[in-house]
């Protein structure tokens, strides 16, 4: 308990969550319509994306505000488990396809595709997809990283690599003959597990569950940060060297937690995808991985906490601002990373720290 | 053959402490140790013996290569001809840097190097000696024995009052005892110190010397230092190294009598 109890953060975050998980779901589904409390189904869908990027925006943070590792290709893991879920949902539309077609999902009867590819067996059960959802994103991170630190890629040549792998994984996602979709990606998703996706029932308990999966994964997290090996992944961000002439294999630490973030990621991207209802290879956009570092940088890196508040918080600002100025968005975007870089270099978090201490 | 050991796999591996074989004197063998970067040879055909226990001193003006000695034998850097023995069973330059920390070498750098945002307690107990696997240390626990090692270790480097402080917040003096004690968690048998009175004030030299003195003995420890008088005060042999390779060894006094050392250093 006392690795939790230290972070005042990380509580406040808890609280916040189980408000939400309790009054969110009565606002929508008990309160009437008409009143001013209602909460509506298209804002609990809403919080349930934002509660996803803030996912996301913790498996960044561990790689990069703790072990120092500056990933700018998280979201490819993210897109990997929402196309792992994206590929359960077409299986679950069965003949209610435009051709109805009883196994083929209506991209690949368009392409005239006689069967379905190996890779696409399995997806027809719930389990499968989910041990996928973290085993593919899991996998490339592994391998991926195991060559990338193995050979000492450091600094600013792990970020570019990084940028690279999304990208290349962009390209070949947009290609029809790949079999997930080419550009239009996976979408027209009917229901889960047999539950219609559109009801407000459904609706309220994917935010649920992202608010779950968010507290889930701050517990995961704090407890790693608050370990030995947390303090060992530390140890290397601050003096590499040092570490490894301690008798630590720097490359395995490295590699754990670039593995274990990017399951994260991927379990992130399973439950965006039931909520946005598509799923296309822009999620592999370079952009998007650079926005998700400045969700962390503006929130505080090697907070956990930070991370989570900077994502709702520039996400919100997203929908509103891109409701108003849409064209204003990017430099806004822009703007506040440089401020944030320049004003607040630990972020929000940074900030409520020092006026904490202060007080 | 024991016919209880008849499969060697099966039997557990020994420790590599135990694996240290310091029977026939030295702890430490360079034999014809060559690195050379881009034509310039750093090492030359150097040949260097420390003996189990003994506290060594290597001084040499810049670029004599003392540094990259200490790269050779820590495995940062491969050489191109020569060999490296830790004891005489284990080839050094088999191994990797955790692996050669682990077999029992521990290295300070020149430039003190802790873990500035962790506390001194928590250094301490990430120097310590035991498994350094990924998983091992997600579950790892402070025990009662690992608490009394890293209070001995304080009194030691007398930063008992620091526990608690950030490493980064040390002064520079502190930061390098800090280092030490590092060390010294370690349970190294071999410790390789470059310039460990960097930046100290006169006391802090004093107590250092005092330190060193008592590793010696149960450790082997070899000191690269410029500071004359500090080497003056704790040196029992000193090897001088010009050009890459050792150009003198013998005790203080005999070592600054020799006219090739003089005119090594006043000809810098």
């Amino acid at each position: 308990m006392r690795f939790l109890l230290a972070d005042r953060g990380g509580l406040v975050l808890l609280g916040v969550l189980a408000l939400a998980m309790l009054v969110v779901p009565l606002a929508n589904l008990v309160v009437p319509p008409e009143s001013a409390l209602h909460v509506s189904t298209y804002t609990v869908t809403l919080l349930g994306k934002y509660l996803c990027y803030a996912v996301l925006a913790l498996a960044l943070d561990l790689v990069w505000g703790y072990c120092g590792v500056l990933s700018l290709g998280h979201g490819a893991f993210f897109a990997l488990g929402g196309y792992a879920m994206g590929m359960y949902l077409m299986r679950q539309i069965g003949e209610r396809g435009v051709y109805g077609h009883p196994v083929l999902p209506d991209f690949m009867v368009f392409l005239n595709w006689q069967e379905l590819p190996w890779y696409w067996y399995g997806f027809d059960m719930f389990w499968f997809a989910l041990v996928m959802v973290a085993l593919a994103p899991g996998l490339l991170a592994f391998v991926f990283g195991w060559l990338a630190f193995r050979s000492r890629v450091t600094g600013v040549y792990l970020s570019i690599i990084t940028q690279a792998l999304t990208y290349a994984l962009m390209l070949a996602f947009f290609r029809n003959e790949m079999g997930f979709g080419g550009n239009n990606g996976l979408t027209d998703f009917k229901d889960l597990l047999g539950f219609d996706l559109q009801a407000d029932g459904m609706r309220v308990t994917l935010f649920l569950c992202s608010a779950l999966l968010l507290a889930l994964a701050y517990l995961a997290c704090r407890a790693v940060v608050a370990s030995r090996l947390g303090r060992v992944v530390v140890a290397v961000r601050d003096a590499e060297s040092r570490a490894r002439f301690l008798g630590y294999r720097v490359e395995y630490f490295k590699l754990w937690v670039f593995t274990f973030s990017a399951v994260l990621a991927g379990l992130a991207g399973a439950l965006y995808v039931p909520q946005v209802g598509i799923i296309n290879p822009s999620e592999f956009q370079p952009l998007n991985s650079i926005e998700l570092v400045i969700w962390v940088a503006v929130g505080g890196r090697g907070t956990l906490w930070g991370a989570a508040a900077g994502a709702v918080l520039v996400n919100y600002a997203k929908t509103s601002f891109t409701a108003v100025l849409p064209e204003v968005w990017l430099f806004a975007l822009g703007a506040l990373f440089i401020l944030s870089t320049l004003l607040l270099p630990r972020g929000l978090a940074g900030l409520l720290r020092r006026r904490g201490a202060r007080a | 053959m024991r016919r209880d050991r008849v499969f060697d796999f099966l039997a557990p591996p020994l420790p590599p402490e135990a694996l240290v074989d310091t029977r026939h004197g030295p702890i430490l063998y360079l034999e014809g140790v060559t690195v050379s970067f881009d034509g310039f040879k750093a090492l030359d055909d150097l040949n260097l013996y420390i003996d189990d226990g003994e506290l060594r001193c290597i001084i040499g003006p810049n670029g004599a290569g003392k540094t990259t000695m200490m790269d050779v034998i820590t495995g940062r850097t491969r050489p191109d001809e020569g060999s490296a023995w830790f004891g005489s069973r284990i080839d050094l330059l088999r191994l990797d840097e955790p692996a050669i920390a682990a077999a029992g070498i521990g290295r300070k750098f020149q430039k003190p190097t802790v873990f500035e945002n962790l506390d001194v307690l928590e250094n301490l107990e990430l120097a310590s000696h035991g498994d350094k696997a990924v998983w091992r240390t997600l579950g790892a626990r402070m025990d009662a024995e690992l608490r009394a090692t890293i209070e001995r270790v304080l009194t030691t480097i007398g930063l008992e009052e620091a526990a608690r402080r950030a490493a980064g917040a040390l002064s520079h003096g502190q930061k390098q005892w800090l280092e030490i004690g590092m060390l010294l968690m370690q349970r190294p048998r071999l410790l390789l110190l470059d310039e460990p009175v960097a930046g100290m004030t006169h006391d802090e030299i004093a107590r250092t010397a005092e330190l060193l003195q008592t590793l010696a003995g149960e450790h082997s420890v070899v000191v690269v230092e410029h500071d004359m008088e500090f080497v003056r005060s704790i040196a029992r042999k000193v090897t001088v190294l010009h050009e890459g390779s050792v150009l003198v060894e013998g005790d203080m006094a005999e070592v600054q009598a020799d006219p090739r050392v003089v005119e090594v250093y006043l000809g810098e």
